[in-house]
């Protein structure tokens, strides 16, 4: 180490007079307190975790997109977002079955999307289309929360788009606007 | 026979390396740290499981808080040019100064109109003036999609790029505010946007 000896003159052999050097060291404590001060702060005022960004592709608004094709209403689910965190759900069109209300989350809205995603990719070979209609009862939370057990159960095509007012009716019936 | 002496030790410990990594990490935490910008009103991002990062720069965020819209874009140069813009739009005069504090604002939620009367007051007034939002109806000329229009057009001409629009919303925020937001946008023809989000912490299948 790079530390002289500063314990004085008197046991050198040969007794020679030595001019008594000092020290190169400089105490570092202080310092080191320093440092560690400024890195606490700067760590608690950073922000750790970055915010994401959710990638949202819009259908296409303009009505002269001629390559339109007719979707089978019997691979296509519909979910209707509701008032109080509730989602409805029914396969084909509305009306001709009746909707079932759920939450968000694991057990609801997750667990539904696997089983019937599987269900239509066995019966009709393709995979399933969902249709996400909110209402102006729902809150961008539960848009967000949708989209996102979207992304996890891996739904390969899904839309926003407008609620129909048949569907309102069913929304109304059920309690849940 | 000679006696054995125990050696004494020095008990100050050699700061040398400890001192180096400290500065190491200060060093690191400065250059990583970036200033947060405060929203106008708060904003409680809702979480999801997408792990894709927003982009650094090239950004236009529409934060959306109590039914209000604010308005973000990143780059100096951009906002500069912006402002002198759509004050020509309106026609309505900026100052120089004005200029560079509007370069300088991070977010803003005001009508045009009153654009001026907000950048003319200091740091601490604009804290403590109550921003009413841009107005954004349905109708073809609303402020925002003017906004979001011209600063698309100077980031193309700026630097070539194509801006990147992304909304950050509220939790609480009711569908028929997002709804009008999004409809802003289709009617400029961007179909492709971001939502702002958090992790969430427990992403089970």
């Amino acid at each position: 180490m790079a530390e002289l000896d500063t314990s004085g003159g008197g046991k050198h052999k040969g007794g020679k007079v030595r001019s008594k050097k000092a020290s190169t060291r400089v105490d570092l404590t202080a310092m080191v307190d320093l440092a560690f001060l400024l890195i606490t702060f700067f760590m608690l005022t950073t922000t750790l975790s970055k915010p994401k960004a959710m990638d949202l592709t819009m259908p296409d608004k303009d009505e002269k997109t001629k390559d339109q094709l007719p979707m089978a209403a019997s691979r296509s689910m519909t979910l209707l977002l509701g008032a109080n965190n509730k989602v409805e759900w029914f396969i084909g069109e509305p009306g001709k079955t009746q909707p079932t209300t759920e939450g968000y989350g694991k057990d609801g809205l997750r667990k539904t999307l696997i089983e019937k995603g599987k269900e239509i990719q066995q019966s009709t070979g393709k995979f399933m289309f969902v249709l996400i209609k909110p209402s102006d009862k729902s809150n961008y939370k539960n848009i967000v929360d949708t989209i996102d057990e979207m992304n996890i159960t891996g739904v390969q095509s899904y839309a926003i788009v407008d609620i129909l007012p048949a569907e309102l009716e069913l929304l109304k019936r059920d309690g849940n606007y | 026979m000679p006696r054995v002496k125990v050696q004494r030790k020095s008990t100050s410990i050699d700061m040398t390396a400890m001192c180096d990594v400290a500065f190491l990490l200060l060093t690191f935490f400065i250059l990583t740290a970036k200033p947060r910008t405060e929203d106008p009103v708060p904003v409680d991002i809702p979480a999801s499981t997408t792990v894709q990062p927003i982009p650094d720069d090239n950004m236009l965020m529409l934060t959306v808080g109590q039914g209000k819209v604010f308005f973000s874009v990143d780059g100096n140069d951009i906002r500069k040019t912006l402002l002198v813009q759509m004050g020509d739009k309106y026609g309505i005069k900026f100052t120089p100064q004005q200029q560079e504090k509007f370069a300088g604002l991070p977010i803003f939620g005001v009508p045009i109109s009153k654009l001026g009367g907000f950048l003319d007051l200091d740091a601490e007034g604009r804290k403590a003036f109550q921003q009413e939002g841009i107005p954004h109806d349905t109708t073809d000329n609303n402020e925002l999609s003017d906004w979001i229009r011209e600063a698309r057009r100077v980031d193309v001409s700026l630097h070539g790029l194509a801006l990147r629009i992304s909304i950050k919303g509220d939790n609480k925020e009711e569908y028929p505010t997002i709804k009008k937001l999004i409809g802003v946008l289709q009617k400029q023809k961007i179909n492709k946007f971001a939502l702002i989000t958090t992790i969430k912490s427990d992403p089970k299948k």
